[in-house]
């Protein structure tokens, strides 16, 4: 393939060791040279990433934790425009601003559903078993030339209003990571087997009604406890869905799988492990409450199991 | 049972308010040692995982574009566009973008929104600007009850929309499992059965958004009489 996901990797690498520098150079930031660090060596594990052996990359991972941990990102100054230069810069470029901004989204979906399969001689153009990813590399490159070339902004201008919205993330845009390498550790702990025993020898067998129950509150809470609800799916329905529900109670599979995942979502809506979803655009919104989105979503997602323990139980049988 | 220390670490850790990374850091490491892994196999699976993960860090990508768009006025652009919708409320805005966030995750088309690309430079002002049509300047505390309602209405829309379409990870992955289970099945059952929930999350979530121009009603109402009562008093 022409364009791979490392690629990709590598510009976003290349951001953030350009970040690093003018972390750096702020001498208005009371850490910059933690700040500094701390970028630097996040873009490092982007551009070098597949070469840097897995136990110096581990290494490098818990410098990060602890940079943050002992609070050494920081804020700087940024230069901002005032609201009345946005208001005057917003009448004169009106409506086209929103053309780099539509840019992303469109330019990803013409990749991942038109270019998919499009071949250069014996090459595919996309990485094939990254479409998506690649696509919005590629989306952000050509909506990144559009929005300089509409606004007049010349050099790395876009790459500094980059660094305001980074630092007011903060930690937490690495936190989405760690976290899946808290997954992998749970996996390799042998977490899920423990969490399905012990919620298979606490519940009634006999009773459909309460496996039901134990199986999509289960999900939920899993899905919680491991931010992800791929990660708590084979756990729960080996331990629970398929011994009891399918094989005891004669279950439909796909019913318990679908609704099952979906029980899972529940889950993700309620947790700040899924820092993607709740943490981080709650940083990104400038929000100070991080769990602000979490509330905002709860009712939606408490009613919604609910209501899924009774779908679950009605089309299951 | 010692593998769940990592679990109580997390909880007891973000609910005394510890950096959440150094608190994943220290129950990663912790559920390592229960497991009866060396500390050099711990290390292995963090730089693993990490690496493997980076693709969840790509919004960074987006954040050029945006912060350049927004230093030449694209948030103050778009309340200038929704004001002159005159019929516009920040529940039917959000409403419209539940139904298109999910159904074009339906067909697949997961890319069209997020926090990055659209709710932060798009939806999130557009949903301030039709309240302020409406109320007038609002206050800091509504302001971000909005922010956040736009966010998790895109959370909504996505995760309900996404599990329906078949080519999606999810209903590959449980297609997956089920074959190694001895268990064959289309995966168009799986993405059918997911309907019923698909559509229940969007009444849940649409008539929540649909109370929501109430409740902003009702604070404007309270917050105008405080400051109204303080000015007098």
């Amino acid at each position: 393939m022409i364009f791979q996901l490392e690629y990709v990797y590598y510009i976003a690498g290349i951001f953030l060791a350009i970040i690093s520098i003018l972390s750096f150079t702020d001498k208005s930031n009371p850490r910059r040279f933690t700040t500094a660090l701390f970028w630097g060596l996040f873009g490092i594990s982007f551009i070098f990433g597949k070469v840097i052996p897995p136990l110096y990359m581990g290494i490098l991972v818990i410098v990060l934790a602890i940079i943050a941990g002992f609070g050494g990102v920081r804020m700087g100054s940024y230069q901002q425009t005032t609201d009345q230069e946005r208001e005057a810069s917003s009448r004169r470029f009106g409506n086209k601003l929103f053309i780099p901004a539509l840019l992303i989204p469109i330019v990803t979906v013409i990749g991942s559903v038109v270019l998919k399969k499009t071949q250069i001689g014996d090459l595919f153009l996309l990485d094939q078993q990254n479409v998506t990813l690649v696509s919005l590399g590629i989306a952000c490159m050509i909506s990144l030339v559009v929005a300089m070339s509409i606004t007049r902004t010349k050099g790395i201008q876009p790459i500094k209003e980059s660094r305001r919205l980074l630092d007011a993330i903060g930690w937490a845009s690495v936190l989405p990571q760690m976290l899946a390498t808290l997954g992998a550790l749970f996996g390799a702990a042998g977490v899920g087997t423990v969490v399905a025993d012990l919620v298979g020898s606490a519940i009634p067998v006999d009773n459909r009604f309460f496996v039901v129950v134990a199986y999509v509150v289960g999900m939920a809470l899993f899905t919680m406890v491991m931010g992800n609800a791929f990660a708590a799916f084979p756990v729960m329905t080996a331990g629970i869905g398929l011994p009891l529900l399918v094989q005891m109670h004669g279950g439909d599979p796909a019913v318990l799988g679908a609704i099952g995942m979906f029980s899972g979502y529940c889950g993700t809506l309620l947790t700040p492990m899924a820092a993607n979803f709740n943490i981080v655009p709650a940083a990104l919104l400038d929000l100070p409450d991080k769990n602000a989105v979490i509330k905002a979503q709860a009712p939606t997602a408490l009613i919604l199991l609910t209501v899924n323990v009774f779908l679950m139980y009605y089309l299951l049988f | 049972m010692w593998p769940l220390i990592g679990i109580l670490i997390v909880i007891i850790g973000f609910a005394l308010k510890f950096n959440p990374l150094l608190v994943v850091t220290v129950a990663g490491i912790a559920t390592g040692l229960a497991g009866n892994l060396s500390v050099e196999e711990i290390l292995i699976t963090f730089g693993t995982a990490f690496e493997k993960n980076r693709y969840l860090s790509l919004f960074i990508l987006t954040l050029p574009i945006i912060g350049l768009l927004e230093r030449y006025g694209l948030k103050e652009q778009s309340q200038v566009l929704i004001s002159k919708v005159k019929a516009a409320t920040t529940g039917r805005l959000l409403i419209l973008y539940l139904f298109v966030r999910e159904s074009t995750a339906a067909l697949g088309l997961t890319s069209l929104g997020g926090h990055a690309q659209m709710v932060r430079p798009l939806v999130a002002p557009m949903a301030e600007g039709a309240a302020e049509n409406k109320h007038g300047e609002l206050p800091e505390e509504l302001r971000n009850k909005i922010k956040a309602q736009s966010a998790a209405t895109d959370n909504v829309g996505l995760f309900f929309g996404e599990d329906i379409f078949i080519a999606f990870g999810a209903i590959l992955l449980m297609h997956g499992f089920f074959q190694q289970n001895g268990i064959v099945m289309e995966p168009l059952h799986l993405a059918m059965w997911g309907i019923p929930t698909a559509i229940c999350a969007f009444l849940i979530h649409g008539t929540r958004l649909y109370l929501f121009d109430g409740k902003i009603a009702a604070y404007m109402k309270e917050y105008n009489h405080s400051t109204k009562n303080r000015i007098d008093g």
